[in-house]
């Protein structure tokens, strides 16, 4: 089961170590860290998608919680929110194939980026059922190379995270 | 203007530190330049291992900070261990390290190592100060954070260009941590849950820990046992937190407690987990732990709640605070015939060893707990003499028993016992040692004789690796694999130190050797030669219930 935290941490170096550490040694699985700077220049947000059952993702919560850097830490898997990712694949594509390549595209509402002579590079962002339908529908073509910002995302409504509170 | 170092011995007068433990080297030469004057009390230790351990047991005995000081590099490294334990067993401590000039980090310079990189996992949190005008603030935080919430380690890591350079010092305001604010009240919907549960149960067991301790919650935990006439036992960690003396108290459970402690939880229809983390050495087998009780977890650590087993009713709070809130909404509800019981099993279960021939390590231990007339400060090192020490030393009092529970590292105890005999000066301390634990950290002797620092060492010596050669002997077909030490005479190694050495051979010889060494006004190392193949009784095989005990 994957679940998606929210976590707001203070912009210090070694942050990223903390809580990468903390995964690692402590055995939870990543599938995905996505981090940046929020408006406020001292804080920044990290999403997480986490693969594991219930009693490990509030392991992973209260363990991310304790951390002297972290603020706060929300499972937002069951709440109402947008998650997204931004992915770029450069696909091969020599003449015969590129009409249909473009038409996927289409479909998914993907931009071309670049036009090289046998390859397209694509620019498609969507939530991760988007992500792989588009894999999928291109991996006959042949990937030849792909990158993934990993998965952010947002609670849709007037709700945020509250930056000086670190309960949930 | 004072320089970075002056500063810092500002900051910690201004956190109530006395003394600090410590060693020098290049990179601290400010800091020690800036201790030359000062009016803090600097011990010298032997190795920054014993600085680390030493400032540990003067926390755990006092209850204040632990402070040492080492290097950059082979001194910061040499402190890892002690941190790791401080970490393991939750013990409030600033570890100062010094490190090369801020323009040389990163090169690979010489004494350079990444000290936060390396205790990232073993502290509570740890800082490498990179402007002296950040020095006081980052001081007034560590010590906030080691302190406060679930205690720990916090280390400082000091370039020398810092603590070098001049500046205005400003004294720190308030600790400024807006992303740590530790919860000390239970929430009361929780603790009228619990409050529910306990007048339900007919067989409730207290489980405590060293929570309690670090809380100050122990005279809390005495009411709610009384009220509730309901047996405790502790942890390794715990043994302190409720008077052993107490017709109450079950002692210590788990692999090596007693029979009855871990019957009464085998039995229970409610577990009172108190300041605990349901350790592997405690619980054995999870799924046998207490099958039949429901569960209160009370800890000030929300992640230690539900972490190895499904809590019925977890609160999340300090101990001491939760204690209270508690006892406020609880009516007397005494437990007569579950008392009964604990009562029988007590008397056909009885903690016994071999009272006929030969020296006897309990026999050894219930000397000293007779000389001390129990009011000794108790260290271990690790081993068969740590669980000895834990059966047979009954502790009355909190912060009297100290011993590394977590991180078992062998060669704690004496630098410990130094730490607690320079917090207490007016009391007799008493490290349990084994003859291999001892010669880790034996250099000590030297701090312990400089500083006229009067501690007394037992050594339980059975010429073994005891635990471990007890472990090749049930499960490995007494196959005694690199476990038999071949030692020196301790008796001329506390003399060549300026300490005094006794040895003893015969059980009538135990009492007069206890009492000179706590008439002594000097270190005393007492070499107990004991019978050499005596196991730790009883004991629950490792992945076994524990009602399912050897011995
Ligand atoms: C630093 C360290 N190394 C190794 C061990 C593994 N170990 C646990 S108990 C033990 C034997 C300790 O021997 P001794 O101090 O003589 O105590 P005894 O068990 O004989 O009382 C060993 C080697 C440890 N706990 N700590
Ligand atoms: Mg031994």
């Amino acid at each position: 089961m994957k679940s998606t935290l929210s976590v707001l941490v203070e912009n210090h170096p070694g942050v990223l170590a903390r809580v990468a550490g903390l995964f690692s040694r402590r055995g939870f699985n990543i599938d995905s860290l996505a981090v940046s700077t929020t408006d406020n220049p001292t804080i920044s947000r990290m999403t997480i998608v986490v693969d594991g059952d219930e009693a490990v993702v509030e392991q992973v919560a209260k363990q991310l919680r304790k951390l002297v850097c972290v603020t706060k830490v929300l499972d937002i898997t069951n709440e109402p929110h947008v998650e997204r990712e931004l992915v770029l694949i450069k696909v091969n594509a020599d003449a015969q194939a590129r009409g249909e390549i473009m038409q996927i595209a289409d479909i998914f509402r993907a931009k071309i980026v670049d036009v090289g002579r046998r390859t397209l590079i694509i620019e498609v962002t969507g939530d991760k059922g988007k992500i792989d339908a588009i894999e999928t529908a291109l991996k006959p073509y042949g990937i030849k190379e792909m990158v993934r910002t990993g998965q952010i995302a947002l609670v849709r409504g007037s709700r945020t995270a509250i930056i000086n509170s670190k309960e949930d | 203007m004072l320089t970075g170092g002056q500063i810092l011995i500002e900051c910690l007068k201004e956190e109530g530190v006395d003394t600090i433990f410590g060693y020098p080297g290049g990179a601290v030469l400010p800091i020690y330049d800036a201790l030359y004057d000062a009016d803090i009390r600097h011990i010298l230790t032997r190795h920054e291992q014993g600085a680390a351990h030493a400032a540990d047991g003067y926390a755990r005995a006092t209850g204040r900070v632990g402070v040492c000081l080492a290097t950059s590099g082979p001194g910061a490294t040499n402190l890892v261990t002690g941190i790791a334990n401080a970490y393991m067993d939750s013990v409030p401590l600033v570890a100062l390290t010094g490190q090369v000039p801020t323009g040389l980090l990163g090169k690979d310079s010489f004494q350079e190592a990444d000290i936060t990189g390396i205790t990232m996992p073993i502290t509570k949190h740890n800082y490498l100060v990179k402007d002296v005008a950040d020095l006081p603030q980052i001081i007034k935080n560590a010590f906030h954070i080691a302190q406060t919430g679930r205690p720990g380690p916090v280390l400082i890591d000091l370039p020398r260009d810092v603590t070098a350079s001049q500046a205005e010092y400003r004294k720190a305001k308030a600790p400024n941590l807006r992303s740590y604010k530790p919860v000390m009240a239970g929430a009361r919907s929780q603790i009228l849950k619990a409050v529910k549960l306990i007048a339900k149960a007919q067989r409730p067991v207290i489980y405590a820990g060293g929570g309690v301790v670090n809380s100050g919650g122990h005279e809390e935990l005495r009411q709610l046992a009384e009220m509730l006439m309901a047996p405790v036992t502790t942890t390794l960690m715990g043994l302190g937190a409720f008077p052993g003396d107490h017709p109450l108290s079950l002692g210590m459970l788990g692999m090596h407690g007693a029979r009855y402690a871990n019957y009464a939880v085998y039995e229970s229809d409610l577990l009172i987990a108190v300041g605990v983390r349901f350790d592997d050495r405690v619980t054995g087998k999870i799924e046998s732990f207490a099958p039949e009780a429901k569960i209160i977890h009370i800890d000030i650590d929300a992640a230690e709640i539900g972490k190895n087993v499904p809590v019925d009713v977890p609160i999340t709070g300090d101990v001491k605070t939760v204690l209270k809130q508690i006892l406020k909404e609880l009516k007397a509800h005494p437990n007569e015939a579950w008392k009964e019981k604990i009562e029988v099993w007590k008397k056909e279960y009885p903690l016994e060893y071999d009272t006929n021939n030969g020296l006897r390590p309990q026999a050894v231990i219930r000397e000293i707990y007779h000389a001390t007339k129990g009011k000794a400060r108790v260290t271990t090192e690790v081993g068969q003499n740590q669980m000895w020490a834990a059966q047979y030393y009954t502790v009355t009092r909190p912060r009297s028993f100290i011993t590394s529970g977590g991180l078992g590292t062998m060669g704690f105890g004496f630098p410990a016992a130094i730490g607690v005999q320079v917090g207490c000066p007016d009391e007799v301390v008493f490290d349990i040692a084994g003859d291999g634990s001892i010669q880790m950290n034996i250099q000590e002797l030297a701090t312990a004789v400089t500083y006229e620092l009067p501690v007394n060492v037992a050594i339980l010596n059975n010429g073994y690796l005891g635990m471990v050669r007890q472990w090749q002997e049930l499960f490995y077909n007494r196959r005694y694999s690199y476990t038999e030490l071949h030692n020196p005479d301790f008796v001329k190694i506390a003399e060549a130190y300026g300490a005094e050495g006794i040895r003893v051979e015969n059980k009538a010889d135990i009492r007069p050797a206890l009492d000179q060494a706590i008439a002594s006004s000097k270190p005393v190392l007492i070499d107990f030669i004991i019978e050499r193949e005596e196991n730790v009784m009883p004991m629950v095989p490792p992945g076994e219930a524990i009602n399912k005990m050897l011995g």
